[in-house]
């Protein structure tokens, strides 16, 4: 029964910061074993999404279910990979040390931290101090602890910024992999021109989701070209039901 | 509670201090270094006789709080915390993890002061020396302890640079270092009696002075341990998996 349920589901949901409503009532559905994207201008409530289904988030109200349970429950612990928007690793200890460390906390082998490095491309930094490494490296560190223990949902916050293009392919086609291999990954990213490497896309806008389609299908309904496109199309026609003042696009999402 | 995964976090503590030369080499000798300070100020005195076993309840006390303090808040900063928290980890199993491996630092730290205040700054130590050392380790100890609930306890860097100030001279100031504690007016002797800072203090002077029974000094540091127990409990539970 419970392998049947999707990696993630939300009714509702309602985040405060502050006196600011940063999540007015989402209601989201994810199915398993794809490489959703969640893509949104910076500040339009990703990473608080991500971190409602984590578990790390306070919620004012409203039911997140993952894998089938309740969001922050214990028995998740185990079976979600969280990669945080900046690299949370120990810069005072070396990449493997640093690998070691989360994978007895969440009861991995040894042979897995040495494939982990492997598959992140770290093996060339593996004895060097995290503080030493490169911002691309040290983003590569801490998706490698996200990724320990064989995780059945990646929640993996902006895990491309700032990195070169040959590394972001790369990376990417980690993604589908792992996905191949059974796994549900929520990517998030305020690049629109990683969307087509999706299977599913998640458009994100102050709070609200504006669209939830595979790449193909929300070019068609938009009649346009490029996620970027589609965003802005997507854009215009809410702010035309809602016959809200036109002026409100300076949240305007930037690709890079 | 798994003793794989408080030990795991005890070892990358010290794992990290281990990498970090510097700090290894302050927290093991500026207490000693300050009671040394004091001694010189007093050469020619008998203060230092007096005070200088306060001396020792003060520097490793006041050192542990900070460091451990601002580990648990790079902790935080860092994100770390958050990962954790997300992972099959308990709090009190964070939190003891902690608090073995300061610990472990907390009693090196305290042997080194008290071995340099008795052999090289020739503090009298007229009782069992093996006492000085159970009431100054226990001391230290309740440093890490404190440091440990306010961190967590705090929400912002800001809040755990204020426990210092908040948590630390009050009972510096009524725990009989300025005055002694019977010449206090009547509400803050009573309030400096409860403070665990003031137990350390009379403890160890009991001990340097040998004017008190063995049994006076076990309740203090029974007393002491009390203090510590609670920090750390009250520390795991005030830790929130969920922020904001």
């Amino acid at each position: 029964m419970e392998a049947h349920a999707a990696a993630v589901s939300i009714t509702g949901l309602i985040v405060r910061r502050g006196k600011n409503l940063v999540l007015p009532g989402l209601d989201l559905e994810i199915p398993r074993g794809e490489v959703v994207g969640l893509l949104g201008p910076s500040g339009c409530g990703k990473s608080t999404l991500m971190r409602s289904i984590v578990g790390t988030q306070i919620i004012a109200s409203g039911d997140v279910l993952v894998l089938g349970e309740t969001a922050g429950s214990a028995g998740l612990r185990h079976r979600i990979g969280y990669m945080t928007q900046s690299p949370s690793i120990y810069d005072d200890l070396s990449v493997t040390e640093n690998l070691r460390y989360f994978a007895k906390i969440i009861g991995a082998s040894t042979p897995e931290v040495q494939a982990i490095i492997e598959r992140t491309d770290l093996s060339s930094v593996a004895k060097a101090l995290a503080a030493d490494l490169s911002g691309g490296q040290r983003s590569r560190a801490s998706l490698a602890i996200a990724l320990l223990g064989n995780p059945e949902l990646l929640v993996l916050d902006e895990p491309t910024v700032g990195l070169d293009p040959v590394l972001r392919v790369e990376l990417w086609e980690l993604f589908a992999q792992l996905a191949a291999e059974g796994a549900t990954l929520l990517v998030s990213s305020h690049v629109m021109d990683e969307a087509t490497r999706c299977d599913r896309l998640i458009l994100m806008r102050e709070g609200k989701i504006i669209a939830q389609e595979t790449p193909p299908r929300l070019l068609e309904l938009t009649n346009t070209t490029t996620a970027e496109d589609a965003f802005l199309a997507l854009i215009h026609a809410s702010e035309e039901n809602q016959s809200k003042p036109v002026g409100t696009a300076k949240h305007r999402a930037t690709g890079e | 509670m798994n003793p794989k995964r408080i030990l795991a976090t005890t070892t990358r503590v010290l794992g990290q201090i281990r990498h970090d030369h510097r700090t290894m080499a302050l927290l093991l000798v500026v207490p000693a270094l300050l009671i040394g300070l004091v001694a010189w100020i007093f050469t020619d005195t008998p203060v230092f006789g007096q005070i200088g076993p306060e001396m020792i309840a003060l520097f490793p006390f006041i050192v542990m709080f900070l460091v451990t303090s601002i580990a648990t808040l790079r902790e935080r900063r860092s994100g770390t915390l958050e990962r954790l928290l997300a992972l099959p980890l308990g709090k009190g199993e964070f939190i003891l993890g902690y608090a073995l491996a300061f610990g472990l630092l907390a009693i090196i730290q305290t042997a080194v002061a008290v071995g340099f205040a008795v052999w090289v700054c020739g503090l009298e130590v007229s009782g069992s020396l093996g006492l000085l050392f159970a009431v100054a380790i226990a001391d230290a100890l309740l440093g890490t302890s404190l440091g440990l609930l306010a961190s967590a306890f705090a929400r912002s860097e800001f809040q755990v640079v204020q426990f210092m100030p908040a948590l630390i001279f009050p009972q510096i100031l009524l725990g009989g270092i300025f005055l002694p504690r019977g010449q206090l007016p009547q509400v803050l002797e009573s309030i400096g009696d409860w403070l665990p800072l003031s137990h350390a203090i009379d403890a160890l002077s009991a001990v340097a002075h040998n004017d008190q029974a063995a049994s006076y000094i076990w309740i203090r540091i029974g007393f002491i341990a009390i203090w510590i127990i609670l920090s750390i409990v009250l520390g795991s539970i005030t830790l929130r998996r969920r922020t904001n």
